[in-house]
């Protein structure tokens, strides 16, 4: 694997506790790498299995789903 | 829009009584015409006069016409008269030349308006100590030594410097820089501040952990000289040991003298090291005095036009069972006038104010308010959409790292982008105004902010929509402060790249948005009080006064709680008589039913409609109710050290309270007392303070003292927190001869048994010599601990903190609502406080219920699943959904044949969307996440690959 590989991950965060979550790893200042998109969910729930795939497919190197 | 605001006003004078009060206030005149003031700043710009800005702390300029800084509501400006050139010497009219919407009016005069009100609530806040007239650090002639409200705008992206800390000498960065506690604070000798200022400890430590992040990337090296930390407030001991751990020094020295720096650049301080005896010179970079709080001469004068009595450090004089209502009946007080505090409690006062308010008024209530009303909203169905795109800088939250340039510039090349700006503020009120006009003369019918979090700003931008026509939902955020530029402060490059894949993300969902009709459901206007302590007891009298019906639920067959254990307050009321006439009003108030040896069993339902079955004596009973209050207490730890349980003459506060209250003469010639602070508080088990103990102790030992001014009495305590107005206590303690000794979590007391003597050893840090004490009381100031709140937790799906505690939607915005919509916490199962902080907490409760419970219909949000034709009533969705809110209906088609499908209740549902995944067939959604959009924000997250 290259060593300057970025993966792209997609994350689907619950709104109630995983992007809750982020926000208040942003107001701690935590740092984290830049890689993953987060997509808003009311639940980790909602994320249906066709989503994952189709993130896959597309050529996602990753998916987290957290809720 | 019931709110009429009169600024530049003062309150000359009162007449009537509560219920029917005539105010005479006078307005100055503004010399601009507010009707005509658009903000744009030309007058600023163009006024010729340069005063020094009193909101950035004289640091920087202002004009003569100006507003008092962005956030300013209402955001118009207006004429400094003392400073305005024409005003004093007859030329000029610079800014009335160049307004562009004629706005000036140096004709304007002062108006004086007769307001008839019921109530009045008094909330002039305070004025921080000027400390010049401590000659001994320099302020006044100093550059580099600064107050902490100066240095608070050093540090702010709207400040002087732009948030990139600098030092006022020369402008460079401050390596160095260290922190004064209780400067006008716990001070009787050069000021007459005797009491404790109560928010000084959280801001230095606030600012000295914000600092680095203002120092472009310096390594600092902070120190704190303080007396006390106290860090009392609910994760505020946390926030105390993640400074320690982060490397700032904290040193129990003060300082006595300030000397300049070399060529007056920085600071040299004095002080005497107590732990080596030794006097200490250290040079500082920047040194920054902790100023307290105190009340102003024009506060002091409207409280004397007012009639209402102040104390003797100028405080709004309350009593603990009443601590909103001042001396005069129909006004109230709250935030720092009514004694210095911090936002969470002065947010919790005013909405116990407003709940005193509101009370004298129930019989007229709604009679004078007017319903806020939006323009008809623009048909967008079937439209193509043209999206608006607004760029956050956030002062330097996020253009520090993101370039929002480069982001806006990306923005105009997406699909159906009509419309890119990028502000300093987004949420500023002139923005909002902006975004409006924008909205209309662009013919936006989507928008797109990026800037923070929906979770806190979303509401902000769509009522700015809905006052522009738009439906609501048709709004999406991409989130490049939180979860971007404060994540990614060392990579801005992948930050900005970022940004922009958030930024197309949330365009491509916009698109997709349609718009959603406005929902409500009925409210059962009656309310549920669980916990029958003075807490619970007091919002039930609260809700029930106003005309609800209210049910209490007691566990026990006893209402009153831990203040039947209590003999007085700080203040010295008597607990008891108070809580008796409680428990007999709420027994016999005709809209409170009360049922006592009772216990939650099931919960249904949501906001303005629970259900839940309780147990009552074995028995089930079910109640409906719109609202609840939790106020389920907590309990005195048990220690099992210091030999408690295995010798009678330890004891804890509440036994040793007993102790006084029945055997006093014998108490009096007791050989000695030793009281230790925080057992059980302040360590890895209960890592947080418990408040009242340091106040109680106080109480107690001065009582000993009172009975027998010879007994020797030992306090051995880590950090006296008598805050605020308790540290009169504290001083008199200290007079009347008790002995304080510190000790460190470390190297705590020894207690043992020596033939009967009961021997407490504990290392004296002052004269480092090992004191042996042989007391006949040792009084443990113990923790409190939450009482077990599973059930509840369970039931209703509320949040704990890490301790126990209830957790709060936020704790300074709304600091009384719970995480779950309709419910209310007060009382001790918030987190350890004195009697008067739960009353006011209670009385907090009841104003925010009285939101919901005061309107027979509520407002709900539209987010909500919906079916399509896709639906064949399958019923695989019934099963899973978690809120019982899918049923089935069968119905008849165009073709005559009975068919199946599913309905949502939309009261029930919470838009979770766990239907939308489980249903194989596209036949339900929900709006705003349906999986086609979610499936575009994946594909256009991906986009480059």
């Amino acid at each position: 694997m290259a060593e300057n590989f970025e993966p792209v991950i997609i994350g689907f965060l619950c709104n109630w506790c995983a992007y809750a979550g982020a926000d208040l790893a942003g107001v701690s200042r935590l740092q984290y790498p830049p890689n993953m998109r987060a997509i808003r969910v009311m639940c980790s729930g909602m994320v249906h299995p066709n989503l994952v795939v189709d993130a896959l497919e597309k050529g996602a190197d990753g998916v987290i789903v957290m809720g | 829009m019931n709110i009429k605001l009169l600024t530049l006003s003062e309150v000359q004078k009162i007449q009537g009584e509560a219920g029917n009060f005539t105010v005479t206030v006078k307005e100055n005149p503004r010399y601009v015409d507010v009707d005509k003031c658009i903000a744009c700043g030309m007058c600023a710009e163009k006024c010729p006069k340069k005063v020094p800005n009193e909101f950035d702390g004289g640091l920087s300029k202002r004009k003569a016409a100006y507003i008092p800084y962005g956030q300013a509501v209402p955001l118009k400006y207006a004429l400094d008269a003392e400073n305005c050139i024409f005003i004093q010497k007859g030329k000029c009219r610079a800014c009335e030349k160049f307004c562009p919407a004629g706005a000036i009016n140096f004709a304007d005069t002062e108006k004086i308006h007769e307001i008839q009100v019921g109530s009045i609530i008094t909330a002039p806040g305070f004025k921080a100590f000027d400390p010049s007239i401590f000659d001994t650090y320099d302020y006044a002639k100093l550059p580099d030594v600064v107050t902490s409200l100066e240095y608070e705008r050093l540090l702010a992206a709207g400040g002087p410097c732009m948030g990139h800390l600098e030092r006022p000498s020369d402008h460079t960065v401050p390596k160095k820089v260290g922190w004064l506690q209780c400067v006008g604070s716990r001070n009787i000798n050069k000021c007459d501040n005797g009491y404790c200022s109560s928010v000084c400890c959280m801001y230095a430590l606030k600012q000295a952990l914000v600092s680095t992040e203002h120092a472009d990337g310096a390594k600092l090296d902070l120190s704190i000289f303080y007396m006390d930390m106290r860090t009392h407030g609910k994760e505020f001991d946390k926030y105390l040991e993640k400074a320690k751990a982060e490397g700032i020094r904290f040193i129990p020295d003060r300082i006595h003298t300030i000397y300049p720096g070399k060529d007056n650049k920085g600071v040299v301080v004095e002080y005497m090291d107590t732990t080596t005896g030794e006097r200490v010179k250290e040079a500082y970079d920047l040194f920054v005095l902790s100023v307290g709080l105190q009340t102003g001469p024009a506060a002091i004068k409207m409280a004397q036009n007012l009639g209402i009595t102040l104390d003797k450090y100028n405080f709004a004089k309350t009593t603990s069972f009443n601590p909103v209502a001042t001396s005069k009946p129909g006004i109230f007080a709250a935030g720092a006038f009514q004694g210095p505090k911090d936002i969470p409690q002065s947010v919790t006062e005013a909405s116990s104010a407003a709940m005193e308010a509101a009370a004298g008024l129930t019989s007229v209530r709604g009679t004078m308010t007017e319903e806020k009303t939006f323009p008809t909203e623009a048909e967008v169905a079937g439209q193509e959409p043209r999206i608006g795109v607004f760029i956050c800088s956030c002062g330097i939250n996020i253009a520090g790292t993101i370039d929002v340039k480069a982001v806006a510039e990306y923005a105009k090349t997406l699909p159906n982008v009509v419309y890119v700006k990028n502000n300093m503020f987004t949420c500023s009120q002139d923005t909002q105004v902006l975004m409006a006009n924008e909205i209309k003369e662009q013919h936006l019918n989507r928008v797109v902010v990026a800037a923070c979090t929906p979770r806190t700003h979303e509401p902000l931008f769509q009522e700015t929509m809905r006052e522009a026509g738009l439906n609501k939902y048709l709004f999406e955020m991409a989130n490049i402060r939180n979860q971007n530029s404060w994540v990614h402060m060392k990579e801005p490059e992948k930050a900005t790249k970022k940004a922009k894949d958030q930024v197309r993300m949330a365009v491509v969902k916009a698109r997709m948005l349609v718009p959603l009709d406005h929902i409500s459901v009925g409210v059962n206007q009656s309310a549920l009080v669980v916990g029958g302590g003075v807490s619970g007891m007091k919002a039930a009298l609260g809700i029930a006064d106003q005309g609800y019906e209210t049910f209490l639920v007691e566990k026990t067959d006893t209402l009153g709680g831990n203040a039947l254990l209590l003999n007085k307050t700080w203040k010295g009321e008597p607990i008891r008589p108070y809580v008796e006439d409680l428990i007999a009003k709420v027994e016999n108030h005709p809209n409170i039913k009360l049922f006592k040896n009772s216990t939650l069993k099931s919960n249904k339902g949501s906001v303005g409609n629970f259900v839940t079955e309780i147990n009552v004596d074995g028995e089930i009973k079910a109640l409906t109710y719109g609202i609840a209050i939790v106020c389920t207490g907590a309990q005195e730890y048990k220690p099992s050290e210091y030999l408690y349980g295995q010798d009678d003459r330890v004891l804890t506060h509440l036994e040793f309270d007993q102790e006084l209250r029945d055997h006093m003469p014998a108490v009096s010639k007791a050989k000695g007392a030793v009281f230790i602070q925080c057992v059980g508080s302040r360590c890895p088990e209960r890592p947080y303070c418990s408040k009242t103990c340091c106040t109680h102790t106080m109480e107690s030992a001065i009582d000993l003292k009172k009975a027998n001014p010879d007994m020797p009495v030992f306090v051995i305590y880590r950090d006296i927190r008598t805050y605020g107005e308790r540290e009169d206590l504290y001083r008199e303690a200290r007079e009347k001869g008790v002995i304080f000794v510190r000790y460190a979590l470390e190297n705590k007391p020894v207690v043992s048994k020596e033939g009967d003597d009961l021997v407490v050893l504990v290392n004296d840090p002052i004269s480092s010599k090992t004191l042996d004490i042989r007391p006949s009381y040792l009084v443990l100031a113990t923790a409190m601990v939450p009482n077990k709140s599973d059930e509840l937790v369970n039931l209703y799906k509320c949040g704990l903190n890490e301790d126990g505690f209830i957790m709060e939607a936020h704790p300074k915005l709304r600091p009384v609502d719970m995480t779950v919509d309709g419910m209310y916490v007060a009382g001790l199962c918030h987190y350890p406080k004195p009697i008067d902080e739960a009353i006011a907490q209670a009385q907090a409760a009841v104003a925010r219920a009285s939101v919901v419970l005061s309107k027979s219909i509520m407002p709900l949000d539209s987010i909500k699943s919906f079916t399509t034709e896709n639906c064949d009533g399958c019923a695989l969705c019934v099963d899973t959904c978690p809120y019982s809110a899918i049923s089935i209906i069968t119905y008849t088609n165009d073709e005559g044949l009975e068919k199946r499908k599913i309905e949502t209740n939309a009261s029930l549902c919470k838009g979770c969307g766990i239907c939308e995944a489980t249903c194989p067939k596209k036949g339900i959604f929900v709006h705003g996440f349906t999986t086609e959009q979610l499936r575009a924000q994946v594909m256009a997250a991906l986009e480059d690959i």
